[in-house]
């Protein structure tokens, strides 16, 4: 069981035109097995909001704190963050020419585990997973995302986040730009990672669509850099019938 | 335009036509000479020396100097090769052209005679060639035949290491139809300077795979060419290159294509860390007017880790034939970017890490074309060394 705290987070950027406050106190708390989907117009600060749990260097936390079963996440170097049980599926996977797929996995997986996974069942558990995400073997051999269509790029970061097994996984807009049946594979794909083991989730999304695959327990408003409102799974509905024009009024 | 004197260059080559080259000259018309004094002292403008690390090289440009020695870690050598002195005259004699530049010159004018490694027509010797050359911190001119017999096959090795201030010059023959795999690993102590020159002719039907690893030393520049004397011949130029903080390297190809039918690849990569760190890249092929049916492709990758660092790289194609089976170029400098690194460390994957994996990456293919085993196995690891010493230089 555990626990991902974040209390009164405060995040600022660096820009040409001197500091920008982007993450303007937010309080989230997401435990194993549990799914939070959080819902925000663009650019009210959900990616900066996961990057900076992941601890990207650009983001700069001015206040507050985040815990990891009451570890110091903030204190963490970006692997530690890793090697504690986080995950990120980012909204925009970075391409790494040179590495290929399968060596960045199992260096990952080494990593992460802090050992070298048995070559037997390491071969199968990640033919497995990639037949399950309906990705070609010929992947493995192919530069990490390099020239990987929008949607391939979405399954790798699911692939990575089945083999690497962390306690809580953020997916920054894993569903945009998927098709009905790519959606569907990938949705399927973080539901038997939450069975198998009680993975804890952070699901930013712009659409509900997703949540028909994977249901949340508690949906959030996220609006100008914190939680505006928090509810259940109908919370989703009703932001897809009215919008944000409420919160944007408040805020 | 230079004004040109064509009465001081020696006729060695077909085109000998005197000093300096305008930056659109055609590569054809730059001069070759064993007289150093064709060519002047250059003063870093020229098309050939805009780039490079004059100022530590200078010494190696003096008619001076170059009374040490490098010494020579040679082998029982199998039957069919040979490693001799050659006096000064004849190795002149012996040599597949003249060199094309001032260093190279001084290096042949002050070695005061050549060594050569020849393999006689027909034999064919299975086991790598290795030889080592080990400088003491002297001060060295060189100049060096290696001659394959008629369908002879080699594979020979030559590893520079400790210290020196060495310039050279390496005459390449080729008979027909001979194979020979050269490596050139230039794994200097940190101080060294090396200015070299290696000219390579090819005859009829022969293959030469080149290889050049350079790892090591302060300054080095190393200059390749290789020149199609008859048909149906090919050469593989392989280079990897690894500069950190405080070196300059600097690797310039030439393929001359002279005649019909003959293939070039040359394929050169370079990972570049520190600030300091600072390479040049600069392939010319030449496709003359006989060479038809030539099949050329040549390509430079560089790899920037940190910032600060600075790759050059220039390829020329110059063609005038269109009758060619294929030729072109592709040349690129990218970087380990702050993004691809927080990707990979996002995944647990530690910094050093990350660099290991890219580089690692990025030199894979490339190594692997060398085709010496024990070279291949070294190589990684003293790739490793290099990634480690930017962890020092970074914590320091
Ligand atoms: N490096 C940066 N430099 C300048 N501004 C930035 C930077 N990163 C983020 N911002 C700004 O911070 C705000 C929040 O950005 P963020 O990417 O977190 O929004 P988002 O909610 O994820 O939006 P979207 O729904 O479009 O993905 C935006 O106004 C964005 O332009
Ligand atoms: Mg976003």
């Amino acid at each position: 069981m555990s626990t991902l705290e974040i209390k009164n987070l405060h995040a600022s950027v660096e820009t040409p035109d001197g500091t920008k406050q982007i993450l303007k106190g937010v309080d989230l708390t997401i435990k194993s097995g549990e799914t939070h989907a959080i819902m925000g117009p663009n650019g009210s600060g959900k990616s900066t909001l996961a990057y900076s749990i992941a601890g990207h260097p650009k983001y700069t936390i001015t206040e507050g704190t985040v815990t990891l079963d009451g570890e110091d996440v903030l204190a963490m170097s970006v692997d530690e963050r890793a090697k504690a049980g986080l995950f990120l599926a980012m909204q925009y996977p970075v391409e790494v020419p040179g590495v290929s797929v399968s060596n960045f996995l199992r260096t990952a997986k080494t990593a992460v585990s802090g050992e070298a996974p048995k070559l037997r069942t390491w071969v199968k558990d990640v033919k497995k997973s990639m037949d399950d995400l309906r990705m070609d073997s010929s992947f493995a051999e192919r530069n990490v995302n390099e020239g990987f269509s929008g949607g391939e790029k979405k399954r790798h970061e699911i692939l990575q986040m089945e083999l690497l097994e962390p306690k809580i996984a953020i997916l920054d807009e894993t569903d945009s730009g998927l098709d009905v049946d790519a959606l569907r594979i990938v949705s399927e794909g973080v539901n038997r990672v939450k069975e198998n083991t009680g993975l804890g989730v952070m699901l930013i999304t712009h659409y509900t669509r997703i949540l028909q695959y994977i249901k949340p327990d508690y949906v959030h408003v996220f609006v100008n850099g914190r939680v505006a409102e928090e509810g259940g799974p109908e919370l989703a509905e009703r932001l897809e019938a009215e919008g944000y024009d409420r919160f944007l009024v408040d805020a | 335009m230079t004004v040109t004197d064509h009465t001081r260059a020696t006729a060695d080559a077909a085109h000998s036509h005197g000093v300096g080259t305008a930056p659109d000259a055609s590569r054809a018309d730059r001069p070759t000479s064993f007289d150093p004094e064709v060519f002047g002292v250059p003063n870093g403008r020229e098309e050939q020396w805009r780039f490079s690390a004059l100022a530590d090289l200078k010494p190696l440009l003096a008619l001076e100097g170059g009374e040490g020695h490098l010494a020579w870690d040679v082998p029982e050598l199998p039957a069919g090769v040979s490693f001799v002195e050659v006096p000064a005259d004849e190795a002149q004699a012996r040599s597949v052209r003249a060199p094309g530049d001032r260093a190279s010159a001084v290096a042949v004018a002050r070695s005061g005679g050549a060594m050569a490694l020849k393999v006689d027509a027909n034999a064919v010797i299975d086991e790598p060639i290795a030889i080592g050359m080990h400088g003491a911190g002297e001060d060295v001119r060189g100049h060096l035949l290696v001659e394959m017999g008629p369908g002879a096959e080699a594979t020979v090795v030559l590893t520079r290491t400790g210290s020196a201030q060495y310039s050279e010059f390496v005459s390449v023959d080729l008979g027909d139809n001979a194979g020979l795999n050269l490596v050139l690993l230039q794994q200097w102590d940190a101080d060294a300077v090396h200015a070299g020159e290696v000219v390579a002719r090819l005859g009829r039907d022969s293959r030469l795979r080149g290889s050049v690893v350079t790892l090591g030393g302060k300054a080095v520049r190393l200059n390749t060419s290789a020149a199609f004397a008859g048909e149906g011949a090919s050469v593989d130029l392989f280079g990897l290159y690894f500069a950190d903080a405080g070196q300059h390297q600097e690797h310039q190809l030439f393929v001359d294509h002279a005649v019909p039918r003959c293939t070039s690849r040359v394929t050169y990569k370079g990972a570049l860390a520190g600030k300091t760190a600072r390479t040049v890249w600069i392939g010319d092929v030449l496709i003359r007017k006989e060479a038809e049916a030539t099949d050329t492709y040549e390509l430079n990758r560089n790899l920037v880790l940190t910032d600060g660092a600075r790759a050059d790289s220039v390829p020329n194609l110059e063609i005038e034939t269109g009758e060619i089976e294929g030729a072109g170029h592709a040349s690129a400098t990218g970087r380990f970017d702050d993004e691809q690194m927080f990707y990979l460390r996002s995944r647990g994957i530690s910094e050093d890490e990350a660099r290991k994996l890219v580089v690692r990456g990025f030199f894979a293919d490339l190594i692997h074309e060398i085709g010496v085993p024990a070279v291949e196995s070294s190589l990684m690891k003293l790739i490793e060394l290099e990634l480690e010493q930017i962890e020092e230089d970074e914590d320091a």
